[in-house]
């Protein structure tokens, strides 16, 4: 092998996308179509999709079918749960959460979202903007994925007419203006036939922007994640017991926002306790900076007190330590939220027990209006709730870190993660 | 300027060591599936890695069905003592002589499936509350909606339509008495990503790996390797051949790859313009399409 291509695919960068649409706007065609683009598809594969397309008495091979996970699913022809699909260009590697649309659909689709950095919206060019669609841009607005790529998808269908794809991009602008999102791209494909999915199609002269691929591999993530406030959430405490490293101590975790380096000041959640950052290592190394998502191991200058569960962070901008929390909840269970009733809360590594002290108001996530006078907080219902914690959780608000900003909620007796919050 | 990004082996890295910390963290008695091959080889360095310079805090557990290749077994307990850490070996020999599993006959008898039964005994003996595997979502199609922290009943069993929704990085490992979870912390990586990461971090693998002769034969468009316990069909043959394997498990389903590559990057390089996925080469996958699927609801890996 050249060693040019070995050191080009090492400098790849990793991005993580979720899809939404509503059921048959060409979710699985538009994946199907990626990986097979991208040569992510192998021979085995395509051969058993090409006999399952036959076995529906299909035509041509049906690329939706690949992402077709589980055989109950087949049997039915739906998809129920959140997948994860993998392809890489020179450029990035992709990690695709495939929420396909359903009952479930909006546990589905928050659940995705959250590691997501890019949400691509279909549209199908024959419907326009409907309802559905406003409530995706407004989920992936709510779990704050920073970017949005408005996919208007089977232009084909419409002739690849202009006039159609301005329509609707101004009918996503609206949508975009009323719930403030920022960062959003529009592209005209078509799934099926692959205009402007990876090459520039040649039926949409009056189209000069990038093709979908070229705006998946060109997104800038590096304003993503949270590098101004140090936190750093402790996972475990490392103490060798061993003869070389007999006094060694260091906190091991995942770095959730800010810049670290030796030399920094640092304060100790919830003590109080200030000291300052002796080293930062990694498997064995000394190493001079780290940043997230990094897990590494922080050693201190003074011998503290620590456990899981306590955060290091920024003595200039400590996050909230506080037990009363505001948050806007997705719930997940048959069973609905109670008010007054007790769950456990899991926060970065810290797990606390909790009260529902008050159902604020649940969300129509079709109107995108707040209603005031039905609190029962059902499956896929979203709402925004007080809760109070039998001790104080160090956060901050998910807008500002949606790792320090993001909780699950879990039912004492079935141990189920029943809800996720996204603390205000 | 610096830009503050990782590639997207450095990512996967960090989030693979946080699921390992959050086993150790989250449970009493965790253990480590060790396989002998890539991915838990690729497993054990970053178990390594994420407690350094602790020692791993979990024993390694081989299912061992008797029919491994002897360069796997000597490269295991070098690992093992390199290490430091216990291992403890699940025989599926032992659960066939105890009349708990039964030989499968015929010609495409395999010992894959037995694996299930030893592993749900051993877990369940050694009471480990969660098991680390290399599973990797990538793999298969059943794989792709698969959590990093997998639930399992206490019949060990996966149910694909009652799993806990995961979100963010915010593992749920709660269980009740008698239950147990799976945990694949490399979910996310590819074949590819398993092997560069290997290239980057200059992991030693087995000598099965790379290139060597091996006898062998051929058998459903594939060729495997011939251990003297196997059945040949009155048309197959036994032939020196030129080989490397792609992955490494029970002799009777590993497939190999007809290859001179003596170099990880020149295996890079074939499995670049390979055009078959890796478990395309796992003859017990091909039984059925849904095969990997019902071995994951009886308690596969
Ligand atoms: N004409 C046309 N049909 C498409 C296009 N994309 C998808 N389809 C078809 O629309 C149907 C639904 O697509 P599918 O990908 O299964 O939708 P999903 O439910 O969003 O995953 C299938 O019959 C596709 O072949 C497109 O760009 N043009």
């Amino acid at each position: 092998m050249n060693t040019d291509s070995t050191k080009g695919y090492l400098d790849m960068q990793l991005l993580r996308f979720t899809t939404a649409g509503s059921v048959d706007d060409g979710k699985s065609t538009l994946i199907g179509r990626l990986l097979y683009d991208s040569k992510a598809i192998f021979e085995d594969q395509m051969e058993a999709i090409e006999r399952a397309s036959k076995g529906r008495g299909e035509e041509e091979v049906n690329l939706a079918l690949l992402t077709d996970g589980l055989r109950a699913e087949r049997e039915q022809g739906i998809t129920i749960d959140v997948a994860y699909r993998y392809f890489a260009t020179p450029k990035r590697k992709f990690i695709i959460a495939d929420t396909p649309g359903h009952i479930q659909y909006t546990r589905n689709m928050v659940t995705g979202a959250s590691t997501a950095n890019v949400a691509v919206i279909l549209i199908d060019a024959r419907n326009g903007v409907i309802e559905q669609t406003r409530r995706h841009a407004y989920i992936a607005n709510l779990l704050q994925i920073p970017h949005i790529v408005a996919c208007i998808n089977k232009m084909d269908l419409v002739d690849f007419d202009e006039a159609v794809y301005n329509k609707i991009k101004a009918d996503f602008v609206e949508v975009e203006r009323k719930l403030g999102i920022h960062d959003v791209h529009y592209v005209p494909i078509s799934a099926r036939d692959g205009d402007n999915v990876v090459d520039k199609s040649t039926k949409t002269p009056w189209y000069t922007g990038p093709t979908f691929l070229d705006l998946i591999e060109t997104i800038e993530l590096r304003r993503d994640k949270n590098l101004d406030d140090r936190r750093f959430p402790v996972q475990l405490v490392i103490r060798p017991m061993r003869e070389a490293f007999h006094d060694y101590r260091g906190y091991a975790g995942k770095i959730a926002g800010g810049i670290w380096k030796p030399g920094q000041k640092v304060k100790v959640l919830p003590s109080g306790f200030e000291t300052e950052v002796e080293a930062i290592d990694f498997g064995g190394d000394e190493i001079e900076m780290a940043f997230p998502p990094q897990s590494v191991t922080i050693r201190l200058k003074d011998e503290i007190d620590i456990s899981r569960g306590d955060m290091l962070v920024d003595p200039a901008c400590a996050p909230y330590a506080e037990q009363d929390i505001d948050m806007m909840v997705c719930w997940f269970n048959e069973k609905p939220l109670i008010e007054r009733g007790k769950y456990i809360i899991k926060h970065t590594t810290n797990e606390v027990r909790a009260i529902i002290k008050e159902i604020k108001y649940k969300v129509n996530i079709n109107t995108i209006e707040n209603i005031y006078d039905d609190k029962k907080v059902s499956l896929n219902d979203i709402a925004c709730i007080s809760v109070k914690t039998t001790k104080p959780l160090f956060f901050d608000s998910y807008k500002k870190n949606r790792v320090t900003g993001s909780v699950i909620i879990i039912d004492e007796g079935t141990n189920e993660t029943v809800g996720a919050g996204m603390i205000l | 300027m610096e830009d503050f990004s990782l590639n997207h082996l450095k990512e996967l890295e960090a989030e693979a060591i946080f699921v390992m910390r959050e086993v150790a963290a989250q449970f009493e008695n965790p253990c480590l599936l060790f396989s002998g091959g890539k991915d838990s080889i690729v497993m054990a360095y970053l178990a390594k890695k994420a407690f350094f310079p602790a020692r791993i805090p979990f024993p390694f557990l081989h299912i061992d069905t008797g029919h491994n290749f002897v360069e796997a077994l000597e490269f295991r307990d070098q690992l093992v003592s390199e290490l430091g850490v216990k291992l403890v070996v699940g025989s599926v020999q032992e659960s066939i002589d105890s009349g708990k599993a039964v030989e499968e006959s015929g010609y495409n008898a395999s010992r894959n499936k037995l694996q299930t039964g030893t592993l749900l005994d051993a877990i369940e003996t050694n009471k480990f509350d969660a098991a680390l595997g290399g599973g990797r979502r990538d793999e298969e199609k059943a794989r792709a909606k698969e959590r990093f922290f997998s639930h399992r009943d206490e019949f060990g069993q996966w149910d694909p339509k009652n799993q806990r929704p995961e979100l963010w990085h915010l593992f749920n490992g709660k269980k009740h008495i008698g239950e147990h979870f799976r945990v694949f912390p490399i979910s996310n990586w590819t074949e590819m990503d398993v092997w560069q990461y290997i290239y980057q971090e200059n992991i030693t693998l087995p000598s099965l790996y790379y290139t060597h002769q091996r006898e062998c034969f051929f058998r459903d468009g594939q060729w495997l390797a011939y251990a003297p316990f196997m059945k040949l069909k009155p048309n197959e043959k036994v032939e020196v051949h030129t080989v490397r394997c792609r992955t490494i498990g029970d002799i009777t389903c590993t497939g190999l790859t007809l290859s001179h590559a003596d170099t990880i990057e020149e295996i890079i390089t074939e499995i670049a313009a390979t055009r078959v996925t890796e478990r395309g080469s796992r003859a017990d996958d091909k039984r059925s399409e849904a095969a990997m699927e019902d071995r994951k609801k009886e308690g596969y890996f």
